[in-house]
C-alpha cells in the first residue's frame, strides 16, 4: 500500500433519533470522499449503516446476530458511486447498537487487510450514542469494549468516534446515556480513539477530520538549555493554514476528437532589456539587484552565499520572561510544536518538568532557532507550555514566532483617556456595553463552546469542494448559495441574536451614530456600482484620502432584494435600484421606499424613528436623481408633507428642515419642473403656509 | 566659517555635497562615504569659527534655518515629510552677544523658524553633550521649538537620549503611519462603526529585488506568454481553469471561482464573545491586523469602540468576529490592547488586535500521533518540576521586550549591501544580538542549577541521553542501526584503497558498495556509478 495511504470503515447510525442531522452528516462524509477523490485517489472506503431495518453484513451470517446492520458498501477505491449513496443516506426505523456496528466494521478490515497496514486502517462512528447497547453474553460490558478496544489495538486502527447530540433530542434517557459516555471512555483510554461530543450542526461539519496528512519534521536535534545541557525534541507544524487549490488554466485550442489532449497551458517568462525591448536576457544572465538608495547594487547569488548570514543548526534557550511580557498579537506566523524525542523517557521527563514549571510561575521560554543547516536566518520565538491533559499524551511546548526590532512599526495613537468626552462612553453606555459583552457570550458555562477553531470547518473551501461535485455533474450549475450550518460561521447565529434582543436593543439605543455631515462619502459610496456619469466626478473629489473605504454594500450577488425589510432599508433600497435583470426593479424600489418612510413616520413615537426615516429619504432623493425620476421624488416629499401637518407630525417636517431635504431642482436633473430657488425655499414656504 | 557655500550666498553656511547630487536629494553611496571624511575635510577646506560673535552682523543660525527652507521648497508638502535636523551643542547661541543686536537676532530667528514651521517644516533639535554643563534647553530653544510646560521638562529629561534613539535606530527602516484600510465593523444588524486597520508588525524583507541584466548591468523585465501544451498556440490568458476530478477534468471560470470565495461583505461581522482563555496559543495563523476607530465618516464610532474596548478589557473577553479581507476572510479573534506607557513614550497602542484563528482542517493532531494507548506517559514529579522551578527563576531575561533583538540576517545583508556600494573592501562584522549569554549561564549559579536539574531529571547517566532506552526505539531507527552495525562489520573485509586505486570498484555489487558508504556515513542513493565517484571523492582520489 502506498505510504499515506488509508483505509475507512464509516460507521453511521441512522435511526430515527439521527435523522434530524443526517443532512449534516451526508455533507460532511461527502466533503471527505469529495477531497479524497482529489488528493488520494486510491484510498479505500466501506460503509456500515446500523438502525436499519434490515440485516445484512457478514458477521450475522457466520456467527448470527448483528441484526440491523447494513454494510452499504464494502471496502473499495473511493469513486463517484460511493459519493452518491452517502449523498442519499437512508432514514431508518431501528434503534441501532453502535457496538455491534463497531465490531462489523473491525471485521470488514481485518478481512481484508489482516494485520497488515498498521495505523492505516481508521474506523470513524458517527452516532449519537442514546440507545442501550446489547448485554453480552457473559461478563459486563465494559468487558467487552476492553477486549474490542484491545483488538483494535493489536490490529493497529484507529477510530474517531463524533457523538452529535443536538440540543432538540436531550429528552433521551440519563442513565443511558452516562453508561455509553463511560463505555466510549473505554475506547479512548485503552485504543488510538479520539471522541469529540458535538452539540450543533456546524460543529459536526468540523469534526471530522478531513484533511489527511503525515506529519513531517522541521527539526530534531537538541534544545540546548546550556552548552552542558540538552534535551532531544522534535518540532512539527502544529497549524498550516489549508489553502484554495490552485487550479490549472484550461486552452481550449486542443481539437475536440483530441482524446489525449491535457488541455493545460504552459506558462512561459522571458526577460527583456527595459531600454532595449528587442533583446532578450537569458534567464541564467539575470542577476539580482537591491536598492540602495538611488542606486541599485547588483550581488550574484553566488556572492551573497558567500557573504550571507549562515549561523549553524541548533536550537538555544536564551532565558525565560514573564509570560505577560509576550503580548499575544505578537505572534507572527503558523504555530510549531515541540515535543520530546518520542520514547525518550529522559527527554519526556525534561520537557514535562519545565512545561509544568512553566506553567505554575506563568513563564515562557525565549528561544533561538535555525531549523536547518545553511538557512539563512534565524528564527527568535517563544514556546508556552502545553501540558496535556491526556495521560497518554506527553507534555510539550507551542512555539510562536516573535518579531524582530525591524518587523514592528511604532506607530502612535491618540489615547482613549484623552479623546474629547463625546466620544467618550458615559456610564449608562458603559454599562451597556459590559452587558452586551457578557450576554453575547459563545462559551457558556455547561455548553459547548460555539465556533471553537479545532470544529470549525473552512466554509469557503466547504462551498468549493461542494461547487465542484455539482458541477461535475452538471457543467452550468451556479454556485449555490451559502449552506445554512456554513452561515451560521460568517454572520451571528439569529439564536444566539433572538435570545440577547433586548440586550442589543438597550446597545443600540444607547448609542448615537450619525453620518458626518460634513462627508456625504459613505452614501455616495452606496451608489457606486450604479453606471451614472454624473456621479462620478463628485465621487473622485470625496475619495481623494488614500484609504480606499471597501464597499459598504458589496452583498454576495446571489441573494436579491425583492423587498424593503426593516434592518436595513436603505441596503435593500440600493440592491433593488440596481437590480439590472428588469427595469419594474426601479419602480418597485421606488415604490417601496416610499411606503417605507410614510410607516416609519407614521409609527413614530416622539420621533424616535426619524433618524432612520431621514436615512430613507436621503437614499431615495439620490435614487431618483440618479435614475431621472425627480418628479417621483417631488410629488412624494409635497405629499408627506401635507400628510404630516395634517397628522400633527409637525416635528418631522422640522427635522427635515434641519437636515437640509430640498426638492430635486432642475440643475440635479433635468426632467423636474422646479428652479434651484425654489427647491430651496419650500421648507420654508411650506413651514409658513401653516 | 571660511568658506561658504549656498544658493543665497549667506556667510557662514555651507551645504555639504557631492557630484552628480542635488543638493536635496535621495542619499546616495558617495554622499555617504564623503560624508564619513567630513572632519578632515571640515579642518582643510571648510575651515570653522566659533558662534555668533558680537560685532559681526552674521547670524548663522538664521542663516542655516533659512538655507535649509530653502532646500526644503523642493516638493509638496502633502507628498513628503519634511524635517530639519538641528544638531549642536551651544544651549546659547546668542550669549556672547548683547543689547539690541541680540534682542533683533533672536527675534528673526524664531520669526524664521516658525515661518518654516508654518511650511510644514518639522524642526527637531538634537542636543549634543557638553563637557561640563548641562544642555539648557529652556535658555534659546524651547521657543524656537515652540516647547511649553510638561513638553519642556519632558524634552529635558529625554534630551540625552535622543541621540542615542536615532543612532539606535540608523539601520532600522522607518514606516510612515499608513491606515491599510477602512472597514465597517458590523457590531449588530443596522448598527455599524467605522475602523482603521494597521499593519503594526509584518516580517521586514531585505527589499525589493530589481532583476537586472549581468552582462550590462541594466534593469530587465519579464514578460509572460500562454502557451498551449497541446497545440502549441500561443493564448491570451484563459478565463476557464480546471480542476481534475473523478477521472475528469472539471471546468470552472474564474468568475465563479471569486463567486466561491465571496462569502463576506468584505467588513467585519462580530459573532459575540469569548473568554480569553478560549484563545489558545496555537491558534495563529499570520500576523495580527491592528484596528483603531474613526469618526471621520460616521460619528459616534469611536464612543461605541471604546465602550466595548473597555468592556472586554474588564471582563477578560475578546470577540469573535468574521471577515478581514474580501478575497480570503477568516474568523478572527480581536484582542483588546490597553494603552502602555514606558519612559514618556507610548510602548501599546489603545485599540484592538485582529488575531486570525485557524480552521479544524488548519490544526494538525501532533502530539497524538506518537502517543501510545497503551502507555502511560511519563510525567515529572513534583521534586523535578521544582528543580526545573529553581531553574526557571534564575534564567530570567528581566523586562524582556519582543522588539530587543534586531534581525542578525537582515543587518547583514544591509551591511553587505552598504560595503558593495560604498566599494568597502572589508566586510562588516555584525553582532548576532541573539546568541545567548554564555557569560551568564556559566554563572556559577546558574551552572549549580543545572546540574540539579539534569540529576533529577537525566539520574546519572546524562551522558547516555542519547541513546533511546531500550525496547521504545521506534522500528525504522532500530533497522538503521542494524544495517550501520552489519555494514562497520562487513566493511573491514575489503581493502577499498587497492580496489579502488585497480578500479575495481566497478566490480563490486551496490550492496558492497554501500558498506563504505554507510560505514563512512555518507548517503547512498544515486546510481552506481554516482556510488563510486562518491567513494572515490571521499578517499580523495
Amino acid at each position: 500500500m502506498a505510504r499515506n495511504k488509508e483505509a475507512l470503515v464509516l460507521v453511521l447510525d441512522v435511526g430515527p433519533t439521527m435523522h434530524a442531522i443526517l443532512p449534516q452528516i451526508e455533507k460532511v462524509c461527502s466533503m471527505l470522499i469529495e477531497k479524497k477523490l482529489i488528493y488520494s485517489k486510491s484510498d479505500e472506503v466501506g460503509v456500515v449503516l446500523f438502525g436499519t431495518e434490515a440485516t445484512e453484513n457478514e458477521l450475522t451470517k457466520e456467527v448470527g446476530g448483528y441484526e440491523h446492520i447494513t454494510v452499504l458498501r464494502h471496502i473499495k477505491v473511493v469513486d463517484g458511486d460511493l459519493l452518491q449513496a452517502l449523498q442519499n443516506l437512508p432514514r431508518e426505523s431501528v434503534d441501532g447498537d453502535f457496538l455491534d456496528a463497531i465490531v462489523v466494521g473491525m471485521d470488514m478490515l481485518i478481512k481484508k487487510f489482516g494485520p497488515t497496514n498498521k495505523g492505516k486502517k481508521r474506523l470513524c462512528l458517527i452516532t449519537n450514542a442514546l440507545h442501550p447497547i446489547k448485554d453480552p453474553y457473559e461478563g459486563t460490558k465494559e468487558d467487552q469494549v476492553s477486549t474490542i478496544a484491545s483488538q483494535m489495538m493489536a490490529q493497529g486502527m484507529k477510530m474517531d468516534c463524533v457523538i452529535a447530540r443536538l440540543t432538540q433530542n436531550m429528552e433521551a434517557n440519563k442513565r443511558i446515556m452516562e453508561e455509553n459516555d463511560l463505555l466510549l471512555r473505554v475506547f479512548s483510554n485503552k485504543s488510538s480513539t479520539k471522541t469529540v461530543y458535538v452539540e450543533s450542526p456546524t460543529k459536526l461539519l468540523g469534526a471530522l477530520r478531513t484533511r489527511n496528512i503525515s506529519p513531517v519534521t522541521i527539526y530534531r536535534g537538541d534544545l540546548e538549555l546550556s552548552p552542558k545541557l540538552n534535551i532531544k525534541v522534535w518540532v512539527y507544524k502544529k497549524t498550516s493554514e489549508e489553502k484554495f487549490p490552485t487550479l490549472k488554466r484550461y486552452s481550449n485550442k486542443a481539437p475536440p476528437t483530441d482524446k489525449f489532449a491535457t488541455h493545460e497551458v504552459k506558462v512561459d517568462y522571458e526577460y527583456k532589456s527595459i531600454e532595449d525591448p528587442t533583446r532578450v536576457v537569458p534567464p541564467e544572465q539575470r542577476i539580482k539587484g537591491y536598492r540602495y538608495g538611488p542606486q541599485v547594487v547588483p550581488i550574484s547569488s553566488a556572492e551573497l552565499e558567500a557573504v550571507k548570514f549562515k549561523p549553524d543548526k541548533s536550537v538555544k534557550l536564551l532565558g525565560f520572561a514573564n509570560a505577560s511580557n509576550i503580548m499575544r498579537h505578537y505572534y507572527m506566523k503558523d504555530v510549531n510544536i515541540f515535543i520530546a524525542e518520542p520514547g525518550n523517557a529522559k527527554a519526556i521527563l525534561a520537557v514535562s518538568a519545565l512545561a509544568r514549571a512553566m506553567k505554575e510561575m506563568m513563564k515562557v521560554a525565549i528561544v533561538r532557532c535555525v531549523w536547518r543547516q545553511g538557512q539563512g536566518n534565524v528564527v527568535v520565538g517563544v514556546l508556552t507550555p502545553n501540558v496535556s491533559d491526556n495521560e497518554n499524551i506527553p507534555d510539550s511546548f507551542c512555539f510562536n514566532v516573535l518579531p524582530f526590532a525591524e518587523d514592528v512599526r511604532e506607530f502612535q495613537f491618540p489615547s482613549f483617556s484623552n479623546l474629547p468626552s463625546s466620544m467618550q462612553p458615559n456610564q449608562q453606555q458603559q454599562e451597556a456595553a459590559d452587558r452586551l459583552v457578557r450576554m453575547l457570550d459563545l462559551a457558556l458555562l455547561g455548553k459547548e463552546e460555539i465556533l471553537q477553531p479545532d470544529f470549525t470547518p473552512n466554509p469557503i473551501l466547504e462551498r468549493f469542494y461542494r461547487y465542484l461535485e455539482l458541477k461535475s455533474k452538471d457543467k452550468d450549475a451556479a454556485v449555490p448559495p451559502l449552506d445554512e450550518t456554513l452561515k451560521k460561521i460568517t454572520e451571528p447565529d439569529p439564536e444566539i441574536l433572538f435570545q440577547n434582543k433586548s440586550v442589543i436593543e438597550d446597545f443600540r439605543r444607547c448609542f448615537e451614530l450619525k453620518e458626518n455631515p460634513k462627508l456625504k462619502k459613505s452614501t455616495r459610496r452606496l451608489l457606486k456600482e450604479k453606471p451614472s456619469g454624473s456621479d462620478d466626478e463628485r465621487e473622485a473629489l470625496g475619495n481623494g484620502s488614500d484609504a480606499q473605504p471597501m464597499d459598504a454594500i458589496e452583498y454576495p450577488s446571489k441573494i436579491k432584494t425583492e423587498k424593503i425589510g426593516d434592518a436595513n432599508p436603505v441596503q435593500d433600497f440600493e440592491a433593488m435600484m440596481s437590480r439590472r435583470d428588469s427595469p419594474e426593479w426601479v419602480s418597485k424600489a421606488i415604490q417601496y421606499m416610499k411606503d417605507k418612510v410614510f410607516e416609519l413616520v407614521e409609527n413614530s413615537c416622539e420621533g424616535d424613528s426619524y433618524q432612520k426615516a431621514l436615512e430613507c429619504l436621503t437614499a431615495l432623493r439620490k435614487g431618483c436623481i440618479l435614475e431621472q425620476e425627480p418628479k417621483q421624488f417631488n410629488d412624494f416629499i409635497l405629499h408627506l408633507y401635507k400628510f404630516c401637518q395634517q397628522k400633527d407630525l409637525k416635528s418631522f417636517c422640522e427635522y427635515l428642515a434641519s437636515h437640509g431635504i430640498t426638492l430635486i431642482s432642475k440643475t440635479e436633473a433635468a426632467d423636474s419642473e422646479v428652479t434651484e430657488d425654489e427647491a430651496k425655499t419650500f421648507i420654508v414656504k411650506s413651514e409658513q403656509g401653516f | 566659517m571660511r568658506e561658504k557655500k549656498n544658493l543665497q550666498d549667506l556667510n557662514g553656511v555651507y551645504v555639504f555635497n557631492v557630484a552628480e547630487r542635488e543638493d536635496l536629494d535621495r542619499p546616495t553611496a558617495r554622499l555617504i562615504k564623503e560624508f564619513e571624511c567630513i572632519e578632515e575635510k571640515f579642518d582643510n577646506d571648510i575651515g570653522s569659527k566659533y558662534g555668533i560673535l558680537s560685532g559681526s552682523r552674521d547670524n548663522s543660525l538664521y542663516s542655516a534655518l533659512w538655507v535649509a527652507q530653502a532646500l526644503l521648497r523642493k516638493g509638496s508638502a502633502k507628498t513628503a515629510d519634511k524635517r530639519m535636523l538641528l544638531l549642536t551643542n551651544e544651549d546659547d547661541p546668542f550669549g556672547s552677544i548683547k543689547g539690541i543686536t541680540k534682542m533683533d537676532m533672536m527675534r528673526t530667528t524664531l520669526q524664521r523658524a516658525k515661518d518654516a514651521q508654518d511650511l510644514g517644516i518639522s524642526i527637531e533639535l538634537l542636543p549634543l553633550s557638553r563637557r561640563n554643563d548641562e544642555f539648557n534647553v529652556s535658555l534659546f530653544y524651547a521657543e524656537l521649538l515652540g516647547l511649553e510646560g510638561d513638553e519642556l521638562t519632558q524634552f529635558q529629561a529625554l534630551a540625552g537620549e535622543r541621540l542615542k534613539d536615532m543612532k539606535e535606530q540608523l539601520r532600522k527602516r522607518i514606516f510612515k503611519k499608513r491606515k491599510i484600510r477602512r472597514i465597517k465593523f458590523i457590531i449588530a444588524n443596522g448598527m455599524s462603526i467605522d475602523v482603521d486597520t494597521y499593519a503594526l508588525i509584518r516580517p521586514t524583507n531585505p527589499g525589493t529585488i530589481t532583476w537586472l541584466d549581468s552582462v550590462t548591468n541594466l534593469p530587465i523585465k519579464s514578460d509572460r506568454s500562454f502557451i498551449c501544451t497541446d497545440t502549441g498556440a500561443l493564448l491570451q490568458e484563459p478565463a476557464q481553469r480546471f480542476q481534475s476530478y473523478k477521472s475528469e477534468d472539471v471546468m470552472l471560470s474564474v468568475d465563479e471561482l471569486s463567486e466561491i470565495k465571496r462569502i463576506a461583505s468584505g467588513h467585519l461581522r462580530l459573532l459575540g464573545f469569548k473568554p480569553l482563555s478560549c484563545l489558545k496559543d496555537y491558534h495563529n495563523l499570520r500576523p495580527s491586523t491592528f484596528i483603531f476607530p474613526s469618526d471621520e465618516e460616521v460619528i459616534g464610532s469611536t464612543c461605541i469602540f471604546v465602550a466595548l474596548h473597555r468592556s472586554m478589557l474588564q471582563l477578560n473577553r475578546f470577540a469573535l468576529a468574521f471577515g478581514g479581507s474580501s478575497n480570503n476572510p477568516h474568523l478572527v479573534a480581536l484582542v483588546a490592547q490597553n494603552e502602555i506607557i514606558s519612559g514618556g513614550g507610548q510602548v501599546e497602542p489603545p485599540g484592538m488586535h485582529m488575531i486570525y484563528l485557524p480552521y479544524s482542517d488548519d490544526i494538525r493532531h501532533v502530539e497524538e500521533v506518537h502517543a501510545d494507548a497503551n502507555t502511560i506517559a511519563p510525567r515529572a514529579t513534583d521534586d523535578q518540576t521544582k528543580t526545573a522551578s529553581a531553574l526557571v527563576r534564575r534564567i530570567d531575561l528581566k523586562d524582556f521586550s519582543v522588539c530587543q533583538f534586531s534581525n542578525p540576517a537582515l543587518q547583514r545583508h544591509y551591511a553587505v549591501l552598504q560595503a558593495l556600494a560604498l566599494d568597502e573592501d572589508e566586510m562588516p562584522e555584525i553582532k548576532d544580538e541573539t546568541l545567548p549569554d554564555q557569560e551568564g549561564m556559566a554563572r556559577p549559579g546558574i551552572v549549580k542549577l543545572l546540574e540539579e536539574f539534569k540529576l533529577s531529571v537525566f539520574g546519572e547517566n546524562y551522558e547516555d541521553n542519547d541513546l533511546t532506552i531500550g525496547g521504545t526505539m521506534t522500528e525504522a531507527s532500530r533497522k538503521r542501526k542494524a544495517i550501520a552495525d552489519n555494514a562497520t562489520k562487513e566493511y573491514s573485509k575489503y581493502d577499498w584503497l587497492e580496489l579502488a586505486d585497480t578500479g575495481k570498484l566497478k566490480d563490486l555489487t551496490m550492496a558492497e558498495l554501500k558498506y563504505y558508504l554507510t560505514a563512512n556515513n555518507l548517503s547512498v542513493t544515486g546510481a552506481k556509478a554516482a556510488l563510486i565517484s562518491r567513494i572515490l571523492t571521499h578517499m580523495g582520489k
